[in-house]
Parts: structure tokens; C-alpha cells; sequence
């Protein structure tokens, strides 16, 4: 608890286990690689390398588009709209049955119920709804996330002081002017915080959205991939979700932190 | 730093221990082998003989142990096999091809069961032949042998890949696919096939009976561990042969096998034989053991294999389709003599027509 790291160490602590899961891969790679020259399970670092070059700056010899920025475009278009969606109906719904007990209980457990439904269960359903082109990808991103923000920002709310609220009313505050002035702003740290824990579902929907029917995206590519087990694409494709999500989650907290200052006092750094 | 210093040494050695474990299985003779297989109508006999025993009787015989074991994921099977985690596993010719033998791992094709004849189709919504097609897109597991279908059926009405527009769809969903009303044209494989022809809307335009012979259902094993454990070979092979000789008796054995059958694969004994009318199993070795001999089987594996070869289903690398050699029963080569990993093998076959198992 008292052993503080400094600056240099702390940077080589958060280093290592990288640099151990690098040694391990390489260690792997080169002994599979060994026993069998065209072994596609871990390709060496090397070719990867190369694949990345021509998937990024090469255009495809079949489509001849560049596959990586088309592939990242269209996922993060979907992603962008799915969760955008979801936040907005988080906010709106997730205000409205926190603040309002008529609105609460009609629909706060209704939501409950929603929350708890696998939204892959459903996906034949999803299907026939809203067919199989960009909606039900977005429909389904929006399914598995909205509930859970709903729920949450309506907890928030829930939290707020009731003395807050009947002071505002005694200075002659009206429900909207409440909601806008006095809940919303407290809120809106929590939204966005939700929305940051929430990148990680979104991902897998997106992905698991893609790898149902799709023709050009992050998922589709990985699962036409892995049907020849090309894991010198894919890699390098799981490498790049991943630091999209990490950069999406540090700008989130970013925004956050720039935008509520006075939410993030308490903070330990 | 010190600590550091010594952590990450401790750490770096323990990496080094736990990747040379990875290699530590040799060569020697082995007495358990795994086989996966996946639900497929011409590969349910597998299924059978692990549930009635058959597998145990000539696992016995031969003295060793063999485990069957069902994967859900059709390519996740195939992936596990080309990693090593499997010595045998059932897949299609152009799997074969493009997934083991691709990936370096020398293959044999110890057991051609059956080639599909009508088990694939190309199915449209408003549309009375192939031709139709045209311009629509097409909902169908990309790279697959769906694919390598609709690829022959384009060729035969004189279209190209660019007149349609291919949209990647998992076999799991594709019967729910094509209740979507912007889904318009389909190809899949049996029992979802079924299941789709079975809307009104739907129109059966190509099968795989228009290509008779080229999608093939095979038992492949690794050519090493075969060449090791010749014993292997012989225990599947004669299991094979028994479980389907009672799969074609007429009797009220054959139906017990085929109702046991039709069970693990989830239909019932009426989907099953409907399956099986569109599947052409080869009941006997000495059939198969002629089929793998006549000189067809060079034709369509050059087919299947500048189809994989054109859609870079071999790796971006791969300059030539000849890059990876296929050996014949003859002993002839399809492509590299030097790098020949996809062999199909009839000693076993003909041990067994022979009646010497």
C-alpha cells in the first residue's frame, strides 16, 4: 500500500506485462514455426507485419479498396450510431423513470425485464424486424446496451438528495426546469462513465452483428478469415479493435474530466 | 530496479518453460487419437459408432483408444485439427485444401464417405433460373463450399462474381436469413437447406447434383501420425464400413441406426432420409476405393483448387495454384511434388475391400 512507484518505474510496471506476453508469443511462434514452416496458428511477428502493410495501404486485389480503413469506416459508423442511440434513450428514459414515479413505475420494470433478455437470443427475431443490412446491426448494439443505461442513470437519479429536489421546488422550480437544471447536470458524469463500461459490450455486438451477415467491417473480416485460419489478419485486426476501444474509453474520460471538472475533486491520482 | 531486474528475469524464464511445453509431444507411437466430427447427414455414422460401441469394438481390436468427440463449430473443428489439438477430424475436399493443407499440415484423406448430390443449393426468392440472379445479393457463408457452388452455377449461366453482390452470412442464421425481406437470393447446405426450400417463396434454381462428385465428405487424419500408427487407419476405416453397412440394412437394425442417427443430428427419421436422398454415400470400399481411382478426381480437385487459388483461400503469398502439391491414389501430383500436403489415400480403403482388417 505504502510502496509508491516513480515515474520511471511506474512506466516500466505497466510495460512488463506486455513485454511478457510479446516474449511468450515470440518464443511460440518461432518453435511452431520451427516444426512447420507454413504453421498459420502464430506467424511471426515479421509477417504480420507485412499483412498490416498491404491491408492498409495496398488495395485489395478483388475489391480494390484499401480493406482496413473501409473494414474500420463501416464498423465504426455502426458502433458510433449504436451506442449514440443508446445513450440518447439512456438519458431521456433513464431521466424521465428516475425523476418521475409515474413514468417509474410503468416502465422501470418493464426496462428491467429488457435488460435481462440475451440480445443474441433474439437475433432471429431482429432479423425478420429490421432485415439484415446496417439497421439490425445498429438495432442490436442499442438493444444490448440501452437497458443497461437506462437502469443506470435512472439509479443515479434515484441517488440524488431528495432535499436537493424539494428545495429547487420550493424556489419555484417546474419539473422541466428541475430535470434541466438541477438533475441533469448531476448526471452527466455518471452517463458518460456508464457509456465507457458499456464499450466493451458495444464492441462485442458490433462483432458478433458482423459475423452473422456482413459484407465489409471489422467482424466480418475476422470471421471470413478465420475460415482459412489467416491469423496473420486476424491479429493484427483483434490488436486494432483493441486500441480503437482503449482510445474511444480515454477520450470518454477525457471529455468527462474536462467537461465536469467538479465530479472528479474527490479523484485519488 | 533491482526488483525489477529479478522479476522480470523470474518471469522471462517461466515464459520460456511455458512455451517449450507446447512442443514437447513427439513422434512416438501413440495409443489415443481424438477424432472430431461436426452434424452433418453424411457424417453421422460417426456419431453413431461412438454411441453404439463400434468405435470401442475395433479401438480394441487394434489396441488402442479412440476418442470421437463432437465439435458445434464446423470450422472451429477444422481449426483444431490443423493445430494440432486433433489427429483426425471430418471435413469437405476444399476445406481440406484450404484450411490443414494450406497451413502446412501434411493431410490424408483416409475415408471419402459420400460426395453432396443436391445436399447444397442456390434458392431465390422471385426468380425461375439461375440467370436470375443477377444483380441481387446473395446471402451465403463466403469462402465456403456454398460459395465454390455458386461459383460453378455463375460459370454455367455465363455470369461473373462481379454481376452479384456476396454478403457473408453464418450457417447458423441463414434460415432466418432468408425470412428477411431483403433477402432475396441464398445459398446453403443441408438441413438449413431444407428448411428454406420449404418457404412458399422460395425457388430451388442449382444444386449440387449439377456438379456431381466435386463437394466431397471426407475423414481426414494427419499424414504423420497415419504413417506412425498404421493401426489408426485400419480402426477407422473398419469402423466406418461397419457403421454405414448397417445404416444401408433394410431391416429393423438399419432403421434403429438411422432413427439413432437422426436423433444426435436433431431431425427425425423422415428429415434424415430426406438428407440422405440427396447425399451419394458410398456403401462399399471397393465403390469408394473406384471412385478415388478414376481420373475425375484429378479434374475436380484442379477445379476446387484454382477456385480456392483465385479467391486467395491458399494465402495472400501463394503465387500459383500449384504451390501446394495434392497426391492421388496413383501416386500422381497435382501441383508441387516438393510440397505435397493434401493426399488422398486408398491402401486402407483397399485393406478393407479386401476383407484383411
Amino acid at each position: 500500500m505504502n510502496i509508491v512507484p516513480g515515474r520511471g518505474s511506474r512506466l516500466a510496471l505497466a510495460l512488463l506485462p506486455f513485454v511478457v506476453i510479446a516474449l511468450v508469443y515470440v518464443v511460440g511462434s518461432a518453435e511452431r514455426r520451427a516444426a512447420n514452416p507454413d504453421d498459420k496458428l502464430l506467424p511471426p511477428i515479421s509477417e504480420m507485419a507485412q499483412t498490416v502493410h498491404r491491408l492498409a495501404f495496398e488495395p485489395d486485389r478483388r475489391s480494390e479498396e484499401t480493406v482496413l480503413w473501409t473494414d474500420t469506416a463501416a464498423s465504426l459508423q455502426r458502433l458510433g450510431l449504436g451506442l449514440g442511440i443508446a445513450t440518447l434513450i439512456g438519458l431521456v428514459v433513464g431521466l424521465a423513470i428516475g425523476l418521475l414515479p409515474v413514468v417509474g413505475s410503468t416502465f422501470a420494470s418493464l426496462i428491467a425485464v429488457l435488460s435481462m433478455i440475451p440480445p443474441m437470443a433474439v437475433l432471429p427475431i431482429l432479423f425478420i424486424v429490421f432485415g439484415l443490412g446496417e439497421l439490425s446491426k445498429v438495432v442490436l448494439i442499442v438493444f444490448g446496451v440501452a437497458p443497461f443505461l437506462v437502469r443506470d442513470l435512472a439509479l443515479a437519479v434515484g441517488n440524488l438528495p431528495a432535499e436537493q429536489l424539494v428545495k429547487a421546488q420550493s424556489l419555484g422550480a417546474s419539473t422541466w426546469q428541475l430535470a434541466i437544471r438541477v438533475v441533469l447536470p448531476q448526471v452527466m458524469p455518471r452517463l458518460i462513465e456508464a457509456v465507457r463500461l458499456s464499450l466493451g459490450p458495444a464492441f462485442l455486438f458490433l462483432i458478433s452483428a458482423e459475423a452473422i451477415a456482413a459484407d465489409v467491417g471489422l467482424g466480418y473480416r475476422i470471421f471470413l478469415m478465420r475460415r482459412y485460419l489467416a491469423m496473420d489478419v486476424i491479429l493484427p485486426y483483434v490488436a486494432w479493435i483493441t486500441l480503437l476501444a482503449y482510445l474511444l474509453d480515454f477520450a470518454l474520460a477525457r471529455a468527462a474530466r474536462h467537461a465536469f471538472p467538479w465530479a472528479y475533486v474527490q479523484e485519488r491520482r | 530496479m533491482k526488483f525489477f531486474a529479478r522479476t522480470l528475469t523470474g518471469l522471462l524464464t517461466a515464459a520460456v518453460i511455458a512455451a517449450g511445453f507446447n512442443s514437447a509431444a513427439g513422434a512416438a507411437p501413440k495409443k489415443e487419437f481424438n477424432i472430431a466430427w461436426t452434424i452433418y447427414v453424411g457424417w453421422m455414422p460417426w456419431a453413431y459408432a461412438a454411441q453404439a460401441g463400434i468405435v470401442k469394438k475395433w479401438a480394441d481390436k487394434y489396441g488402442i483408444t479412440i476418442n470421437v468427440t463432437q465439435i458445434n463449430d464446423y470450422v472451429e473443428s477444422i481449426n483444431q485439427y490443423t493445430a494440432g489439438k486433433f489427429d483426425g477430424v471430418t471435413v469437405t475436399n476444399m476445406d481440406a485444401l484450404t484450411i490443414p493443407a494450406a497451413g502446412g499440415v501434411d493431410t490424408t484423406a483416409l475415408i471419402l464417405g459420400d460426395f453432396s448430390n443436391g445436399n447444397d443449393g442456390i434458392v431465390l426468392k422471385k426468380g425461375k433460373t439461375l440467370a436470375d440472379i443477377k444483380g441481387r445479393k446473395v446471402n451465403l457463408v463466403e469462402l465456403s463450399v456454398s460459395h465454390y457452388l455458386l461459383a460453378r452455377g455463375l460459370a454455367a449461366v455465363k455470369l461473373k462474381e462481379k454481376d452479384i453482390k456476396i454478403v457473408n452470412t453464418s450457417d447458423a442464421d441463414i434460415v432466418a436469413a432468408f425470412k428477411a425481406s431483403d433477402v432475396t437470393a441464398v445459398v446453403a447446405w443441408n438441413p438449413q437447406l431444407l428448411e428454406i426450400k420449404g418457404n412458399p417463396d422460395a425457388t430451388l434454381v442449382y444444386d449440387s447434383s449439377k456438379i456431381p462428385g466435386e463437394i466431397q465428405d471426407l475423414l481426414v487424419v494427419n499424414t504423420e501420425t497415419l504413417k506412425d500408427n498404421p493401426s489408426l487407419g485400419k480402426a477407422l476405416v473398419g469402423i466406418w464400413y461397419e457403421t454405414i453397412g448397417l445404416m444401408q440394412d433394410p431391416g429393423d437394425k438399419g432403421k434403429a441406426a438411422r432413427e439413432a442417427m437422426a436423433k444426435l443430428s436433431g431431425t427425425d427419421l423422415a428429415g434424415f432420409e430426406a438428407q440422405l436422398k440427396t447425399t451419394r454415400m458410398f456403401y462399399t470400399p471397393k465403390e469408394t476405393v473406384g471412385f478415388l481411382s478414376s481420373p475425375d478426381l484429378a479434374k475436380t480437385m484442379d477445379l476446387v483448387r484454382t477456385f480456392c487459388f483465385e479467391h486467395a483461400l491458399l494465402g495472400e503469398k501463394v503465387k500459383s495454384k500449384d504451390a501446394i502439391g495434392i497426391a492421388m491414389p496413383s501416386g500422381e501430383v497435382l501441383g508441387s511434388k516438393q510440397n505435397v500436403k493434401l493426399r488422398f489415400d486408398t491402401t486402407f480403403l483397399k485393406l478393407a475391400a479386401e476383407g484383411k482388417l
